[in-house]
């Protein structure tokens, strides 16, 4: 492993700027805090670029040791980073969107009273994202694990007067704490069977095992457990119920955390956790049928929203699980290859959503929008390429990322033709549901009543304007960045370049199969999929631009079944009744009305009564007569004598 | 010779006067003289057991009870005179300051 002392400087840098903002921030002026804020995350970036220029496959991986952490017995974690190809490219996504997305936020959260608040939260972000990443152990890993779902939840309930937006704090905070729960009885098994958490060491020791093809068996537990804690982290099913509401934070938020970097923490888990996951199969289709069914679930409820994040965060629960999906046919790289690309354009997709509801006034709900298109042209374009990438148009990025994973859901041992079909109609549903925001949002007539009206609501930016307006220039360069990434960004994958980069981490055995001998299936597939894109497109054209007035007709003829898809399936209402309700009535009336009231109160309460009692009885001897006392002491040295005589007689 | 007997009645005849007065008495100086009584029954048996075992241990005692009834009368007569000058009485009923 070879050193490089740099490695623990990138993720210092955010922590650095985040300390700075935390304490002196309120003090200083806007100017001030931005320069710390963007300095800081950029030279982050600035030196995960030259480590990337810098770095040889030859000489990966790298490491540095900073500090000793935990030294008990044979078992050892330390404050201890390691950078792979898999880490480099995590590396270069957290920082570089990170980065684009810092910078946009100077634009959008400028009227904001605690703009110093947002940007101290999102270094913070940035330096526990980063510590998850580099870490060497699962056990510095869960610290930034924990470390962003804190930043996510600071960031989610930024606007903490807001109830909805306190509450879904809450709500992504304990949904990921039951994943969290699996997560770490896996690690508790890591220690136990392998003694230890170091990633080199436990792999080492998990190599030579062989695959638990007959049952199940540790493996499989570990792959399980790790998965759990990958869904509450990564929104999967059936722990996805957060990240819709988690767009109550602000909207660089949602695109930073709840759509690039890191709800994909759980997916960078799984790969990096890839040799286990190889060696026990159940657990990948596990993983695979979490991660399909997600994505197609996820997507159906993304049909029928209408408040513009809400379709976008549904859309961000299905690109993900098209990322396990991909880890669960044992492509790891095609699932890291979609998680690059997946956080250009859903980064993209969200800042441009923004700078829609910018534009508008805070107006977050579509049916209000349209025919933005001649009001926001940079908005549009950028966006309009963000739906082509994720609706697999080529030659843009998301066709590349989508495609791999689909052809390797078709072809590797581990994948299935089910899981490819319900892949194809995902894609299908994506690309309508995006056209749709699309055309929803920028084609027709522009229905929102002007915003002086309304504008002053609830959301993000309340300004007095009447017309919908461009959003200045810092926020439109990093929509721009993100467009051009968008567009070429998948071509790193063409002639699998991009799975041969990370060859050295996942090796290329299950996935070069097949590789070679079905070229033609191959194209065939691709044309498939390219084709219900345009499918897509022309269905969403047809309802939303052409005839308008047919989407309420189907709505209307499905009847119940809308209904349900528009009420996300109530499985929040579901869950309400299953856990929540249980949970609240248990705790009212078992533990805070029969233990606490009843036991520990009423204990405490009854010990401090009957101390009274007695010594209410007792304060009397204390006459304060000179007398009685030596009455008492006279009384007391008889009995004592008499005792002693008595004894000395009786013996 | 007068027996051991004698001495120890008398001892205790004297501490029980000194702790009779001591519990009736309510002027402080009589309960103060009271102390002193029984301080002397308790040296009056020192002094006859070491006469009757022949050992100068008993004696011994007796002086350094006296040095110590001497420094307590000193202290406690201090301590009257200092009682007096605030209450104005040295009747020990009256002085329950200390009382609940």
């Amino acid at each position: 492993m070879t050193q490089n002392p740099y490695l623990w400087l990138i993720l210092t840098l955010p922590l650095a700027g985040a300390a700075i903002n935390g304490f002196l921030g309120r003090r200083s002026s806007k100017t001030a805090v931005t320069t710390v804020a963007l300095s800081f995350s950029g030279l982050a970036f600035a030196l995960a670029l030259w480590i990337a220029v810098g770095f040889s496959s030859a000489a990966a991986p790298y490491g540095f040791d900073l500090a000793h952490w935990i030294r008990s017995g044979s078992f050892s974690a330390d404050f201890a980073f390691y950078l792979d190809q898999l880490s480099l490219v995590m590396l270069l996504v957290v920082t570089g969107v990170g980065f684009l997305i810092h910078i946009y936020s100077v634009g959008y959260m400028w009227d904001d009273p605690s703009y110093y608040r947002f940007f101290t939260y999102l270094n913070l972000f940035m330096f526990f994202m980063l510590t998850l990443i580099l870490a060497n152990n699962y056990l510095l890993m869960f610290i930034g694990w924990e470390g962003v779902g804190l930043a996510s939840y600071l960031l989610i309930g930024f606007w903490f007067t807001k109830d909805s937006a306190a509450s879904a704090g809450k709500k992504a905070f304990i949904v990921n704490r039951i994943g969290d729960f699996g997560f770490l009885i896996g690690l508790f098994l890591l220690i136990q069977h392998f003694g230890s958490l170091n990633f080199t060491e436990v792999f080492s020791k998990i190599q030579p095992l062989a695959p638990e093809t007959s049952g199940a068996g540790l493996l499989t537990a570990i792959g399980i457990l790790l998965m759990v804690g990958a869904c509450g982290k990564s929104a999967q099913i059936p722990l996805y119920v957060w990240l819709p509401d988690a767009m109550e934070g602000p909207t660089p938020v949602s695109a930073l955390i709840h759509a690039a970097t890191m709800v994909t923490a759980g997916v960078y888990m799984v790969s990096r956790s890839h040799v286990i996951f190889e060696r026990a199969p159940i657990a990948l289709t596990v993983v695979a049928v979490i991660g399909t069914l997600t994505a197609l679930f996820a997507a159906t409820i993304g049909i029928t929203q209408t408040d513009i994040k809400k379709v976008l965060a549904y859309s961000t629960v299905s690109q993900l699980g098209y990322m396990f999906m991909a880890c669960g046919v044992g492509a790891f790289s095609a699932g890291i290859f979609h998680l690059m690309t997946h956080a250009f354009f859903k980064g993209l997709l969200f800042l441009a959503a923004g700078s829609v509801i910018h534009a508008v006034g805070g107006e977050q709900d579509m049916r209000k929008m349209g025919g933005l298109r001649s009001y926001i042209p940079w908005t549009f374009m950028t966006m309009g390429i963000a739906t082509l990438a994720i609706a697999g148009i080529p030659p843009f990025a998301g066709f590349w990322s989508k495609d791999e994973i689909l052809w390797k859901a078709f072809s590797s041992e581990h994948g299935s033709w089910i899981f490819w079909l319900i892949g194809v109609i995902t894609a299908f549903l994506t690309s309508f549901y995006m056209f749709r925001l699309l055309f929803l949002t920028f084609f027709g007539d522009y229905h929102g009543s002007h915003v002086d009206e309304h504008g002053h609501g609830s959301h993000d930016h309340a300004h007095g304007h009447g017309e919908p307006h461009e959003s200045p220039m810092v926020m439109l360069v990093p929509l721009m960045i993100l467009a051009v990434l968008s567009t070429v960004g998948g071509l790193v994958g063409i002639g699998n370049r991009f799975e041969q980069f990370l060859a050295p981490v996942f090796g290329s055995g299950i996935e070069a199969v097949g590789e070679t001998a079905s070229r033609g299936t191959e194209l065939l597939l691709m044309g498939v999929s390219v084709t219900v894109a345009i499918l897509g497109f022309v269905l969403a054209y047809m309802l939303y631009v052409s005839k308008p007035e047919l989407p309420e007709q189907i709505a209307t003829a499905l009847g119940s079944f809308y209904k349900a898809v528009l009420n996300k399936y109530y499985v929040d209402e579901l869950y309400a009744k299953l856990f929540v309700k249980p949970l609240v009535d248990g705790s009212t009336a078992i533990l805070w009305q029969g233990v606490d009231r009843k036991v520990i109160d009423d204990s405490v309460n009854s010990a401090a009564d009957g101390a009274r009692h007695v010594s209410d009885e007792a304060r009397h001897m204390q006459s304060g007569n000179l007398r009685s006392y030596a009455g008492w002491i006279a009384a007391g040295a008889a009995v004592l004598i008499a005792y002693m005589i008595w004894m000395g007689v009786a013996r | 010779m007068v027996p051991l007997s004698y001495y120890l009645v008398l001892s205790g005849i004297l501490f029980a006067c000194g702790v009779t007065g001591f519990l009736i008495k309510r002027n402080i100086i009589t309960i103060f003289m009271s102390i002193e009584l029984m301080l002397n029954g308790v040296n009056l048996s020192f002094v006859a057991f070491a006469a009757h075992w022949h050992v100068l241990a008993g004696q011994v005692f007796v002086f350094f009870v006296m040095v110590v009834a001497a420094a307590e009368a000193t202290v406690g007569l201090a301590i009257i005179i200092a009682v007096y000058r605030t209450r104005e009485t040295l009747n020990v009923d009256q002085v329950n300051l200390l009382k609940l």
